[in-house]
């Protein structure tokens, strides 16, 4: 996984020559991984890059159908989203499945502000879209069928670093 | 009493386990009724069977003596929305009562004599079973002026009460004392002093503390039946206190009847059985004036009633309107039904849990007439048919089917009974057959 | 199941619903930070606010709650309406069913209203205050604000001083506080404590010599209408034995009071406007634990409800 996360880095950097970016990770694994990218950026730029974290459970498409609500964690945007100076937001989450997540949290982001321009890194994209989003940044492509469920462990949560793919435990949950 | 002359049944009940505890009957026999009498009480399938009687299957029934209710509602004259005349007592047969007495707190409250025979002319032709009326101690229950109460008791009211209300004033309350040396009849009292009660909903309590809801403290009543009980002492005057509810109530009738004082009372199966606790569910059903209290006054009812402090069971039914019970309880009107459940309640929580003898229940379920000096009702030879034939070990889900009074809002709604009442005579004649009866009638 | 259908009273809560309504106020405190104080959660759906008794205070507070969260928002005051003109609650109630409410709350001067409704409308019910009986969002927020400022309340020692007979708040907080595992004692004039009053679970004393052994102070409004009722011979008589002034609290109290404040009466001035005193706190509270309750009740319940 750190080579995977030095290359998204690299690959980010590049992407934006002029390094106005910031990265926001959604919870709870995203922001994990956002705050590694943060640190692998940071060696790569000069400027200092802003980190946030986004809770999409208020966002959700899903939550009159939902058993129940959501468990939430804290959402910390404390940086100014319209600038200046204009930056590149970079989403960045664990898994890309059917995209809703990610369009809760750019929804999450436009309401702090309007974003010159948004980006996605995710470290697996799995396939299975709903929804026209594409990532611009991806770890490694897993196709998967949709009785699988793909599980990323990171150490800080889960102590160790590693992506697995297992049986769907329960039916599938509309966002992923 | 008054009701509609009717044709005296012609009826054998076979095998039915006779309880009549004033005449000491406690076994089985066969019942033969003519003519609205009962001419024989023969061995238990021994009598034969006249060929112009009907007959009735007994055998693994009780028949009582007819339950008499001192203390009802009719809702008549102006209120008929609730009940009537005709609901009211067909809601009482239906639970075995052969007589009830009906209150006078109606709108006009019947204070005057005209008020009074026109009641009367309604039950000659409505009642299902015999009606006694009381008329108000003061003109439309004001506390301020006597009624005619010689001219009532002349048109056939048994006695005289403000019930509803208590008599506030002592001074109005010695003087109806006094007049009654010239009327006649019983006078009831509601006993409450609103100076205590103000606008309490429940009992003043745990629960009330818990509910918020301002509360009618037991003093307010206990306190009332001492001045009256000296005051009836004072006029030599007899007195019956109405839905005695409280403990410290029961010690201040023991402390009046052994002073002498002609005084009786009364108490309701609800507040023989239930106590403030169903009252947290803020279920309307459960508000009545007064409250359900404490499991300690419940119980000291029940012994008192079991030991003659109190005299006799009256239900109080107070039937209302669903409007005026769909409402939060701080504003529902205070009552409740209970002629239909009246002995079924008692029967299964006091009875079948022991706390009280079925012999008990049955003499005080009648034990009313003979405190308005009305006849009581005997199950022996030459006596009027007024006997209540009940299946104790069938049950009733309460309300389930409905109920026979116009009203709905009984406090027992819901809960399963013992004791399902087959049929009632009352004056001699067939005031109630349980409708499933019917139908196997019908059938055979 | 933590969470219930309805918010009748705090005894619908068990301590576990009690702190997860308390931390989703803390993530709804991070939206009200925002320059934008909205979240989309509740969009859609209608909140219908039915308010029988006039105050500023809770309706509004519960009107921002609801339109924080995206949801369509009608708010119905008796002055003025049908209601006024005789209505029945039963009829308002299922007339307000054509909005397909999937809130109702309710704020009605007897007790036991928001239960009576419950069956007469799919919507979830929130108790808004029901008579004297509870007033369970005041708790939550009460118990939020103190959460905030202390941590945990276990063996907290807590004090309601004041009218408790009158006080709807004064019985959800002596429930939600102990369920929290406080300790609360009631002070007041005899005639204005309930008898029976320890059965909820607190102790009572009637007067304030031991005021020093609390951690918190929670005093309540003392009303005009007392000292005609005869509860009291006179307010001054009351101020005199029960306002807490500057001088009754020692360093590290806090003053807590549900509002609106009669100055000079249960509170001196100088006690609202000393830094021990959390009053404006609870204010803020307000906004956020509703929001908090209106999410929890309705996110994951079905949009368009089966009729009850």
């Amino acid at each position: 996984m750190r080579r995977t996360l030095a290359r998204i880095a690299h690959e980010i950097v590049e992407g934006n020559p002029d390094g106005a970016i910031a990265l926001v990770g959604i919870h709870r694994r995203g922001a994990i991984l956002a705050r590694r990218l943060h640190a692998l950026t940071g060696e790569l730029l000069e400027d200092a890059v802003p980190l946030g974290f986004a809770d999409i459970s208020f966002y959700r498409d899903d939550l009159a159908i939902r058993a129940s609500a959501p468990v939430v964690h804290a959402t910390q945007l404390d940086f100014q989203i319209d600038g200046p100076p204009a930056r590149t937001i970079v989403v960045v989450d664990d898994v890309l499945y059917t995209g809703r997540t990610v369009r809760a949290a750019i929804d999450e982001v436009f309401d702090y502000g309007r974003p010159a321009r948004v980006q996605l890194a995710v470290l697996v994209d799995r396939g299975h879209r709903e929804l026209p989003i594409r990532p611009d940044y991806v770890g490694k492509n897993l196709p998967t069928s949709q009785d699988q469920r793909v599980n990323v462990h990171v150490k800080e949560i889960d102590g160790s670093d590693e992506v697995t793919i297992g049986p769907a435990n329960r039916p599938r949950r509309a966002a992923a | 009493m008054f009701s509609p002359q009717r044709r005296g049944a012609h009826l054998l009940i076979r095998s039915a386990h006779v309880l009549d505890p004033r005449s000491g009957l406690d076994e089985r026999r066969d019942i033969l009724i003519r003519d609205g009498r009962i001419a024989e009480l023969g061995p238990a399938g021994g009598l034969p069977a006249p060929g112009d009687v009907e007959l009735m299957d007994g055998s693994g029934k009780h028949a009582f003596p007819g339950f008499v209710d001192p203390h009802v509602h009719l809702r008549t004259p102006g209120q008929e929305y609730k009940e009537d005349i005709q609901s009211g007592t067909a809601a009482a047969a239906a639970g075995g009562f052969c007589a009830v007495i009906a209150m006078p707190n109606t709108d006009p409250v019947v204070d005057d004599a005209a008020i009074l025979g026109s009641l009367v002319e309604r039950a000659r032709a409505d009642a299902r079973v015999p009606v006694g009326f009381l008329a108000s101690i003061t003109r439309g229950l004001r506390g301020e002026e006597l009624t005619e109460m010689a001219a009532l008791a002349d048109l056939g009211a048994l006695g005289f009460t403000d019930d509803g209300k208590p008599v506030r004033s002592a001074g109005m309350l010695r003087k109806a004392l006094a007049y009654q040396r010239l009327a006649g009849g019983v006078i009831s009292l509601h006993e409450e002093d609103p100076e205590l009660s103000g606008d309490g909903a429940m009992h003043e309590g745990a629960v009330s503390a818990r509910l918020g809801i301002a509360g009618i403290p037991s003093v307010s009543e206990s306190t009332m039946i001492s001045r009256d009980a000296a005051l009836a002492a004072y006029e030599n005057a007899r007195v019956h206190i109405q839905h005695v509810s409280a403990a410290e109530s029961v010690i201040a009738l023991e402390q009046a009847k052994s002073a002498g004082v002609a005084v009786s009372a009364e108490a309701t199966p609800h507040h023989l059985t239930l106590t403030e606790d169903v009252v947290r569910t803020l279920d309307s059903r459960f508000k009545m004036n007064p409250p359900l209290r404490r499991e300690a006054d419940r119980r000291a009812l029940v012994d008192a009633l079991r030991r003659g402090v109190i005299d006799c069971v009256a239900t109080d039914h107070a039937p209302h309107a669903r409007h005026e019970k769909e409402v939060p309880f701080e504003e529902a009107a205070m009552g409740t039904t209970g002629l239909e459940t009246a002995f079924a309640a008692l029967y299964t929580e006091l009875v079948l849990p022991g706390e009280l003898d079925l012999e008990v229940v049955v003499e005080r379920m009648s034990a009313g007439a003979a405190l308005y000096g009305l006849p009581t009702p005997r199950i022996a030879p030459g006596e009027p048919a007024d006997l209540a034939l009940i299946d104790l070990s069938a049950t009733v889900e309460v309300g389930a089917a409905g109920y026979v009074s116009r009203s709905e809002n009984c406090c027992f709604h819901g809960r399963s009974l013992h004791g399902r009442v087959l049929v009632t005579l009352a004056g001699g004649a067939v005031a109630f057959r349980e409708p499933a009866l019917v139908e196997a009638e019908l059938a055979r | 199941m933590s969470i219930p259908r309805h918010l009748i009273s705090i005894d619908d809560l068990d301590r576990a619903g009690i702190e997860r309504i308390l931390d989703r106020a803390e993530s709804f405190a991070e939206v009200s930070g925002r320059e934008i104080k909205k979240v989309p959660a509740l969009r859609g759906r209608t909140v219908v606010n039915l308010f029988y008794e006039a105050s500023t205070r809770t309706s509004s507070s519960f009107e921002l709650a609801a339109k924080r969260l995206s949801a369509d928002v009608v708010s119905i005051r008796s002055v003025g309406s049908s209601v006024d003109k005789g209505e029945s609650l039963k009829d308002t109630v299922q007339t307000l069913s054509a909005y397909d409410p999937a809130a109702l709350v309710i704020r009605s001067p007897h007790a036991g209203a928001a239960q009576l409704i419950v069956a007469w409308t799919s919507a979830a019910v929130i108790n808004a205050g029901d008579g004297k009986h509870e007033h369970p969002t005041q708790a939550l927020l009460d118990v939020f604000t103190l959460r905030r400022r202390l941590g945990a309340l276990d063996g907290t020692n807590i004090w309601i001083v004041g009218d408790v007979l009158h006080s709807r708040v004064a019985r959800s907080n002596i429930l939600a506080l102990s369920r929290m595992g406080a300790t609360v004692t009631v002070c007041g004039p005899p005639t204005l404590i309930p008898r029976d009053i320890e059965a909820l679970g607190c102790e009572s004393t009637s007067t304030l010599d031991r005021l020093a052994e609390a951690d918190v102070v929670y005093a309540l409004r003392m009303q005009q209408e007392r000292m005609r009722e005869s509860f009291v011979p006179s307010l001054r008589e009351y101020a005199v034995r029960y306002q807490i002034d500057v001088s009754h609290l020692r360093s590290g109290q806090l003053l807590m009071h549900p509002g609106p404040v009669n100055r000079g009466v249960e509170l001196s001035a100088a006690a609202i406007d000393s830094p021990q005193a959390l009053i404006g706190e609870q204010v803020k509270a307000g906004v956020v634990v509703r929001m908090a309750v209106l999410y929890e009740l309705l996110a994951g319940t079905p949009v368009m409800a089966v009729a009850a």
